[in-house]
């Protein structure tokens, strides 16, 4: 578990950021446009309409979960696509005949898919900034959740993609595991909306912390304490680090 | 010193397939040396083992000295691959390909030697092209430029002439050669034995992962020294158990020209040529043209490999 070649590290890093930015399509102008579709469905047909329990407008509250959903989904996209991409073209073998350790491997995918999940958070924001007050209310509790998510979800993708033989395996994991995560973490309704049963499947919903605490860091409202969340959240990243760690150093799915 | 020290190195894959079979080879500092042997024989995968992408079940490897699976990162910094599969990316150029390998390999982007390498492997019309643009041909001289970008001492090349015309090889091997001459190891594998006789100076034949033979290219070719009967005919010819035992005593070889009887030791003279080109000519008629040869590469390959297949 060493860092002997931290340039090897930092070239990966950057390949992995010009990925995203050689596809402006999928990661500028798709949450700018998006950004805008929620403004128009959310904010006009929904009018001014509260959220029940909280005192906040429906287009207020949903802004910063949307924001976090997406930042979740691009860093897993990230991760996910550049892995399964390598190994179809056969360029995977790359990784594993550098002298990279797992270590750096697992760094340099995971800071690209925060890189990634930030700008689109920031063009996301941006684009809604001029129709809805974005207030960085708690800054530090804003970037510990996001980083933090985005980790998790980058780290998700990599293990995602060291898993995975094919893009439809890929597919079957974003529409069937992520999609449904992220909806469900509290994104569009306050837990208080639910009923009592959905309310228990919710807090089972890892996601739902990190969604509620990042908006917490906006708006100062939330279902659950960000402050008590912050240590469970630390570890869940760490462990999803070292368990992408631990996957790339003994070549899981990755070498026969 | 030996560029490469394989001792007893054993692959099982998950499937139960055994594709090396305590494998030992020694391959000499600043040698060319060729690595045979048939479709399946395990060559992939000992590279693969060597390229760290395959894990081995058992035994050793030393590279300079240095053990390969525990001193990996040194190691890697040492050796360049070419696989066997093409792989590409497609985001990329190839003169952007050429800077991030060299990165991942802990080396600054060198582009007065990264230009030098696309322009030896003939790609320079291309460099501003996408990768997905890119031949087939195109792209496997690409991933040779890959594995000399950090400029490794020691090569190890897949069958990288496969799909590549005959006068692109002919370059490719030049410029290998060149390499060679200036102290770079190169381990290779190819299906053109004529080109591997022509360039190595070691040659390693290996077969449902067993070495057969591993030896200085003259000391083979030497010790050999059969001579080969070989007879063109405008049909197109076939054995059947029937031909007899007259002619499978020369161990006949049919291809698209004739047919090639094995002479034995030349030693044994005249006697044997009549008794050979008499039993061909009873079977299949006379001859459009016909010659003794001696014995080449390709010869010795067929006979290590063919007899326990058969
Ligand atoms: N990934 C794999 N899983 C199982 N068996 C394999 C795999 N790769 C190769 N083999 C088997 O191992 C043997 C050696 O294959 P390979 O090393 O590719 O031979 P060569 O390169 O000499 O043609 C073959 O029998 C092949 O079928
Ligand atoms: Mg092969």
């Amino acid at each position: 578990m060493k860092l002997t070649n931290p340039r090897g590290a930092w070239t990966l890093f950057l390949r992995e950021v010009r990925r995203f930015l050689k596809v402006k399509m999928q990661t500028i102008v798709t949450p700018a446009l998006t950004a805008m579709l929620y403004l128009l469905i959310f904010r006009y047909a929904m009018g001014e309409r509260q959220v029940p329990g909280l005192e906040v407008d429906y287009f207020t509250f949903l802004v910063p979960g949307l924001a976090m959903m997406a930042m979740m989904q691009n860093a897993f996209a990230n991760t996910s696509s550049s892995m399964i991409m390598g190994k179809v073209m056969g360029m995977h073998i790359y990784l594993l005949m550098a002298p990279l350790s797992a270590l750096e491997v697992v760094l340099a995918f995971l800071a690209a898919a925060v890189v990634r999940a930030v700008v689109v958070a920031v063009v996301f924001l941006a684009v809604l900034s001029p129709f809805v007050d974005v207030n960085l209310l708690h800054p530090g509790i804003i970037l510990l959740y996001g980083v933090c998510a985005s980790i998790m979800m980058g780290g998700l993708g990599l293990i995602a993609g060291m898993w995975a033989k094919d893009f439809d395996n890929i597919a079957m994991i974003t529409n069937f595991v992520i999609l449904p995560l992220t909806f469900l973490s509290g994104v569009f309704y306050s837990v208080k909306q639910l009923p009592e049963f959905w309310q228990q499947v919710n807090n089972a919903n890892p996601f739902f912390y990190l969604t509620d605490g990042f908006r917490y860091g906006f708006l100062g409202i939330g279902d659950t304490d960000p402050y008590a969340s912050i240590a469970i959240v630390l570890f869940a990243t760490i462990l999803t680090m070292c368990t992408c760690w631990y996957l790339w150093a003994i070549g899981w799915r990755m070498k026969e | 010193m030996s560029a490469l020290e394989i001792r007893d190195l054993n692959k099982i894959y998950g499937n139960g397939n055994r594709a090396l079979h305590d494998v030992s080879l020694s391959v000499p500092k600043g040698s060319f040396f060729a690595l045979l042997g048939p479709n399946g024989a395990g060559k992939s995968t000992l590279i693969n083992i060597l390229a760290d992408t395959v894990r081995p079940s058992s035994g050793s490897v030393h590279l300079l000295e240095h053990n390969l699976f525990t001193e990996r990162a040194w190691c890697k910094r040492r050796i360049g691959v070419v696989p066997q599969e093409v792989a590409f990316d497609p985001f990329f150029t190839p003169r952007e390909v050429l800077a991030f390998t060299a990165g991942l390999f802990g080396c600054k982007a060198d582009y007065g030697w990264i230009d030098e390498l696309l322009q030896r492997l003939e790609l320079s019309a291309h460099v501003g092209k996408n990768t997905r643009q890119l031949s087939g041909g195109m792209r496997r001289r690409l991933l040779v430029a890959q594995a000399l970008v950090h400029k490794p001492e020691l090569v190890i090349l897949d069958e990288p002439t496969a799909g590549v015309d005959v006068e692109l090889r002919r370059r490719l091997w030049e410029f290998m050669r060149e390499l060679n001459a200036a102290g770079t190891t190169i381990l290779l594998t190819t299906h053109y034995l004529d080109e591997a006789e022509e360039l190595c100076d070691h040659v390693a034949i290996i077969d449902q992962g067993t070495v057969v033979t591993a030896q200085p290219m003259r000391d083979l070719m030497q010790a050999v020294a059969s001579s080969y009967l070989w007879m063109h005919y405008d049909k197109k010819l076939s054995l059947s158990d029937a031909d007899g035992l007259a002619l499978a005593a020369f161990k006949p070889r049919l291809n698209d020209e004739g047919v090639c009887l094995e002479l034995g030791k030349q030693s044994d003279g005249q006697s044997t040529f009549h008794i050979a080109y008499e039993a061909a000519v009873s079977r299949f008629g006379p001859p459009l043209d016909a010659g003794v040869r001696s014995e080449d590469l390709e010869d010795v390959f067929l006979r290590l490999t063919q007899k326990d297949s058969q």
